[in-house]
Protein backbone atom coordinates (compact mmCIF):
# COMPACT_ATOMS: atom_id res chain seq x y z
CA UNK A 1 0.00 0.00 0.00
CA UNK A 2 1.27 3.50 -0.84
CA UNK A 3 2.29 5.76 1.98
CA UNK A 4 -0.59 8.01 3.01
CA UNK A 5 -0.48 11.58 4.34
CA UNK A 6 -3.48 12.25 6.54
CA UNK A 7 -4.97 15.35 8.14
CA UNK A 8 -6.93 14.60 11.33
CA UNK A 9 -9.23 17.37 12.57
CA UNK A 10 -10.79 17.09 16.03
CA UNK A 11 -10.86 19.43 19.02
CA UNK A 12 -9.92 16.49 21.25
CA UNK A 13 -6.25 15.52 21.13
CA UNK A 14 -7.21 12.15 22.61
CA UNK A 15 -9.61 11.53 19.75
CA UNK A 16 -6.99 12.56 17.17
CA UNK A 17 -4.66 9.90 18.60
CA UNK A 18 -7.43 7.29 18.52
CA UNK A 19 -8.28 8.12 14.90
CA UNK A 20 -4.59 7.82 13.95
CA UNK A 21 -4.33 4.50 15.76
CA UNK A 22 -7.50 3.25 14.05
CA UNK A 23 -6.10 4.19 10.63
CA UNK A 24 -2.95 2.19 11.36
CA UNK A 25 -5.03 -0.74 12.65
CA UNK A 26 -7.08 -0.54 9.44
CA UNK A 27 -3.89 -1.14 7.49
CA UNK A 28 -3.31 2.42 6.28
CA UNK A 29 0.43 2.97 5.92
CA UNK A 30 0.78 6.48 7.30
CA UNK A 31 3.72 8.53 6.10
CA UNK A 32 2.62 11.82 7.66
CA UNK A 33 -0.09 12.78 10.15
CA UNK A 34 -1.03 16.44 10.42
CA UNK A 35 -3.31 17.40 13.31
CA UNK A 36 -5.70 20.33 13.66
CA UNK A 37 -8.15 21.16 16.43
CA UNK A 38 -10.71 23.08 14.38
CA UNK A 39 -11.61 24.01 10.81
CA UNK A 40 -9.52 27.18 10.72
CA UNK A 41 -6.38 25.32 11.83
CA UNK A 42 -7.15 22.61 9.28
CA UNK A 43 -7.46 25.10 6.41
CA UNK A 44 -4.16 26.63 7.48
CA UNK A 45 -2.57 23.17 7.57
CA UNK A 46 -3.77 22.51 4.01
CA UNK A 47 -1.88 25.59 2.80
CA UNK A 48 1.42 24.06 3.83
CA UNK A 49 0.80 20.32 3.58
CA UNK A 50 -0.26 18.07 0.73
CA UNK A 51 -2.46 15.30 2.11
CA UNK A 52 -4.19 12.25 0.64
CA UNK A 53 -6.97 11.89 3.21
CA UNK A 54 -8.83 14.06 5.73
CA UNK A 55 -10.74 12.77 8.76
CA UNK A 56 -12.83 15.43 10.44
CA UNK A 57 -15.10 15.88 13.45
CA UNK A 58 -18.24 18.05 13.13
CA UNK A 59 -18.73 19.74 16.53
CA UNK A 60 -15.66 21.91 17.02
CA UNK A 61 -15.08 25.48 18.21
CA UNK A 62 -14.16 28.38 15.88
CA UNK A 63 -15.06 26.53 12.65
CA UNK A 64 -17.09 23.33 12.66
CA UNK A 65 -16.53 20.35 10.42
CA UNK A 66 -19.34 21.08 7.95
CA UNK A 67 -18.04 24.58 7.26
CA UNK A 68 -14.52 23.21 6.95
CA UNK A 69 -15.66 20.73 4.27
CA UNK A 70 -17.24 23.56 2.27
CA UNK A 71 -14.13 25.74 2.63
CA UNK A 72 -11.72 22.90 1.84
CA UNK A 73 -13.44 22.48 -1.53
CA UNK A 74 -12.14 25.96 -2.41
CA UNK A 75 -8.51 25.08 -1.59
CA UNK A 76 -6.69 24.16 -4.78
CA UNK A 77 -4.54 21.33 -3.38
CA UNK A 78 -7.38 19.87 -1.25
CA UNK A 79 -10.27 19.95 -3.73
CA UNK A 80 -10.00 16.28 -4.63
CA UNK A 81 -8.87 14.95 -1.27
CA UNK A 82 -11.47 12.60 0.25
CA UNK A 83 -12.92 13.81 3.55
CA UNK A 84 -14.48 11.37 6.02
CA UNK A 85 -16.49 12.78 8.91
CA UNK A 86 -16.02 11.09 12.31
CA UNK A 87 -18.59 12.47 14.72
CA UNK A 88 -21.07 11.87 17.51
CA UNK A 89 -23.75 13.52 15.35
CA UNK A 90 -25.55 10.51 13.97
CA UNK A 91 -28.77 11.82 12.47
CA UNK A 92 -29.64 11.34 8.81
CA UNK A 93 -29.91 15.12 8.51
CA UNK A 94 -26.26 15.50 9.52
CA UNK A 95 -25.19 12.73 7.14
CA UNK A 96 -27.04 14.43 4.26
CA UNK A 97 -25.55 17.83 5.17
CA UNK A 98 -22.04 16.40 5.30
CA UNK A 99 -22.29 14.49 2.04
CA UNK A 100 -23.94 17.47 0.33
CA UNK A 101 -21.09 19.68 1.51
CA UNK A 102 -18.60 17.34 -0.13
CA UNK A 103 -17.67 14.70 2.45
CA UNK A 104 -17.11 11.25 0.97
CA UNK A 105 -17.71 9.18 4.08
CA UNK A 106 -19.40 9.35 7.48
CA UNK A 107 -18.48 7.40 10.61
CA UNK A 108 -20.44 7.71 13.84
CA UNK A 109 -18.66 7.74 17.22
CA UNK A 110 -18.20 5.36 18.96
CA UNK A 111 -16.44 3.55 16.12
CA UNK A 112 -14.30 0.45 15.59
CA UNK A 113 -11.13 0.15 13.49
CA UNK A 114 -13.16 -2.10 11.17
CA UNK A 115 -15.57 0.77 10.47
CA UNK A 116 -12.61 3.02 9.68
CA UNK A 117 -11.27 0.33 7.34
CA UNK A 118 -14.65 -0.10 5.63
CA UNK A 119 -15.09 3.63 4.99
CA UNK A 120 -11.52 4.73 4.32
CA UNK A 121 -9.80 2.02 2.28
CA UNK A 122 -12.14 2.25 -0.75
CA UNK A 123 -11.49 5.99 -0.87
CA UNK A 124 -7.77 5.27 -1.10
CA UNK A 125 -8.38 2.82 -3.94
CA UNK A 126 -7.68 -0.16 -1.71
CA UNK A 127 -9.60 -3.39 -1.42
CA UNK A 128 -11.12 -4.28 1.93
CA UNK B 1 -48.85 -7.72 32.32
CA UNK B 2 -45.96 -8.26 29.91
CA UNK B 3 -42.91 -6.08 29.74
CA UNK B 4 -43.84 -5.00 26.22
CA UNK B 5 -47.25 -3.70 27.33
CA UNK B 6 -45.77 -1.87 30.29
CA UNK B 7 -43.06 -0.34 28.08
CA UNK B 8 -45.60 0.78 25.52
CA UNK B 9 -47.76 2.61 28.05
CA UNK B 10 -44.87 4.51 29.65
CA UNK B 11 -43.99 8.10 28.86
CA UNK B 12 -40.87 8.53 26.68
CA UNK B 13 -38.86 9.70 29.71
CA UNK B 14 -39.63 6.45 31.53
CA UNK B 15 -38.12 4.55 28.59
CA UNK B 16 -34.89 6.53 28.72
CA UNK B 17 -32.95 4.84 31.60
CA UNK B 18 -32.38 1.60 29.64
CA UNK B 19 -31.43 3.65 26.56
CA UNK B 20 -28.88 5.66 28.56
CA UNK B 21 -27.44 2.47 30.03
CA UNK B 22 -27.21 0.94 26.54
CA UNK B 23 -25.54 4.09 25.19
CA UNK B 24 -22.96 3.95 28.01
CA UNK B 25 -22.30 0.22 27.54
CA UNK B 26 -21.73 0.62 23.80
CA UNK B 27 -19.29 3.51 24.24
CA UNK B 28 -17.24 1.70 26.89
CA UNK B 29 -17.18 -1.61 25.00
CA UNK B 30 -16.28 -0.07 21.64
CA UNK B 31 -13.90 2.72 22.67
CA UNK B 32 -12.35 1.23 25.82
CA UNK B 33 -12.72 -2.46 25.06
CA UNK B 34 -14.14 -2.92 28.52
CA UNK B 35 -17.67 -3.86 29.54
CA UNK B 36 -19.44 -1.95 32.31
CA UNK B 37 -21.38 -3.72 35.02
CA UNK B 38 -24.32 -2.73 37.21
CA UNK B 39 -23.54 -1.88 40.83
CA UNK B 40 -24.62 -4.46 43.38
CA UNK B 41 -25.05 -1.83 46.09
CA UNK B 42 -27.52 0.90 45.01
CA UNK B 43 -26.04 3.25 47.61
CA UNK B 44 -22.56 3.02 46.07
CA UNK B 45 -21.55 6.41 44.65
CA UNK B 46 -18.14 7.48 43.38
CA UNK B 47 -16.17 10.41 44.75
CA UNK B 48 -16.60 13.06 42.06
CA UNK B 49 -13.05 14.28 41.40
CA UNK B 50 -13.79 14.70 37.69
CA UNK B 51 -17.09 15.72 36.10
CA UNK B 52 -17.52 15.94 32.33
CA UNK B 53 -20.55 17.82 31.05
CA UNK B 54 -22.17 18.01 27.63
CA UNK B 55 -25.06 20.40 27.05
CA UNK B 56 -28.11 19.51 25.00
CA UNK B 57 -30.24 22.09 23.23
CA UNK B 58 -33.26 21.90 20.97
CA UNK B 59 -35.72 19.03 21.24
CA UNK B 60 -33.88 17.95 24.41
CA UNK B 61 -32.71 20.79 26.63
CA UNK B 62 -30.40 20.14 29.57
CA UNK B 63 -27.12 18.42 30.37
CA UNK B 64 -25.59 14.99 30.45
CA UNK B 65 -22.74 14.58 32.93
CA UNK B 66 -20.31 11.81 33.82
CA UNK B 67 -18.55 11.89 37.20
CA UNK B 68 -15.94 9.66 38.75
CA UNK B 69 -12.97 9.65 41.07
CA UNK B 70 -9.42 10.37 39.89
CA UNK B 71 -8.39 6.72 39.73
CA UNK B 72 -11.31 5.86 37.45
CA UNK B 73 -10.67 8.88 35.23
CA UNK B 74 -7.02 7.91 34.83
CA UNK B 75 -7.98 4.31 34.05
CA UNK B 76 -10.49 5.45 31.40
CA UNK B 77 -7.80 7.62 29.78
CA UNK B 78 -5.27 4.76 29.86
CA UNK B 79 -7.77 2.44 28.19
CA UNK B 80 -8.21 5.02 25.43
CA UNK B 81 -4.58 6.07 24.99
CA UNK B 82 -2.45 3.43 26.64
CA UNK B 83 0.36 4.62 28.89
CA UNK B 84 0.52 7.85 26.86
CA UNK B 85 -2.21 9.22 29.13
CA UNK B 86 0.16 10.93 31.51
CA UNK B 87 -1.27 14.37 32.21
CA UNK B 88 -4.39 15.74 33.86
CA UNK B 89 -5.22 17.55 30.60
CA UNK B 90 -5.27 14.25 28.72
CA UNK B 91 -7.36 12.60 31.42
CA UNK B 92 -9.88 15.45 31.24
CA UNK B 93 -9.90 15.34 27.43
CA UNK B 94 -10.55 11.57 27.48
CA UNK B 95 -13.36 11.88 29.99
CA UNK B 96 -14.93 14.72 28.01
CA UNK B 97 -14.88 12.64 24.83
CA UNK B 98 -16.47 9.66 26.59
CA UNK B 99 -19.23 11.93 27.92
CA UNK B 100 -19.66 13.44 24.45
CA UNK B 101 -20.01 9.99 22.86
CA UNK B 102 -22.48 8.82 25.51
CA UNK B 103 -24.62 11.94 24.93
CA UNK B 104 -24.46 11.53 21.16
CA UNK B 105 -25.12 7.80 21.26
CA UNK B 106 -28.12 8.33 23.56
CA UNK B 107 -29.50 11.12 21.36
CA UNK B 108 -29.09 8.94 18.27
CA UNK B 109 -31.25 6.26 19.87
CA UNK B 110 -34.22 8.61 20.21
CA UNK B 111 -36.11 8.36 16.93
CA UNK B 112 -37.25 11.74 15.69
CA UNK B 113 -35.13 13.63 18.21
CA UNK B 114 -31.61 13.05 16.98
CA UNK B 115 -31.70 15.67 14.21
CA UNK B 116 -33.48 18.26 16.38
CA UNK B 117 -31.08 18.17 19.30
CA UNK B 118 -27.62 19.76 19.36
CA UNK B 119 -24.71 18.88 21.60
CA UNK B 120 -22.26 21.33 23.09
CA UNK B 121 -18.52 20.82 23.19
CA UNK B 122 -17.67 19.00 26.45
CA UNK B 123 -16.56 20.79 29.60
CA UNK B 124 -14.62 18.98 32.32
CA UNK B 125 -14.33 20.05 35.95
CA UNK B 126 -11.56 18.55 38.09
CA UNK B 127 -11.06 18.76 41.82
CA UNK B 128 -13.52 17.75 44.47
CA UNK B 129 -14.18 21.12 46.12
CA UNK B 130 -17.10 22.38 44.13
CA UNK B 131 -20.88 22.38 44.27
CA UNK B 132 -22.76 21.64 41.09
CA UNK B 133 -25.84 23.79 40.55
CA UNK B 134 -27.96 23.05 37.51
CA UNK B 135 -30.57 25.52 36.36
CA UNK B 136 -32.50 22.68 34.76
CA UNK B 137 -35.80 21.83 36.43
CA UNK B 138 -37.43 18.68 35.22
CA UNK B 139 -36.51 15.08 34.48
CA UNK B 140 -33.39 13.74 36.18
CA UNK B 141 -32.05 10.26 35.52
CA UNK B 142 -29.02 8.87 37.36
CA UNK B 143 -27.17 5.72 36.33
CA UNK B 144 -24.31 4.29 38.40
CA UNK B 145 -22.17 1.61 36.76
CA UNK B 146 -18.85 -0.12 37.35
CA UNK B 147 -15.90 0.16 34.99
CA UNK B 148 -13.20 -2.33 35.96
CA UNK B 149 -14.86 -2.46 39.39
CA UNK B 150 -14.61 1.31 39.73
CA UNK B 151 -17.92 3.21 40.04
CA UNK B 152 -18.90 6.15 37.88
CA UNK B 153 -22.18 8.02 37.59
CA UNK B 154 -23.96 9.39 34.52
CA UNK B 155 -26.72 11.96 35.05
CA UNK B 156 -29.18 13.23 32.47
CA UNK B 157 -30.99 16.37 33.60
CA UNK B 158 -33.58 17.71 31.20
CA UNK B 159 -35.89 20.68 31.18
CA UNK B 160 -39.49 19.60 30.86
CA UNK B 161 -41.90 22.13 29.40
Amino acid sequence: MDKIRALIVDDSSVMRKIVERSLRQAGVDLDLVVEASNGVEALSALQSNLVDLILCDINMPIMDGLEFVREAAKVENARNVPIVMITTEGSEAHVVQALSAGARGYIRKPFTPDQVKEHVLPLLGKKL
Amino acid sequence: MTTEVAFGTRSPQENWPPLIELAIKEVFEIMLGSPVAPVADPELKPREDFTAIVGLAGALCGILSLSCDKQTAIQIAKCMLGDAADSEAQVADALGEICNMVAGNFKNKLAGTDDRCMLSIPTVISGGEYTFHTMVEGTSIETVLLFENLPFVVRLQLQTK
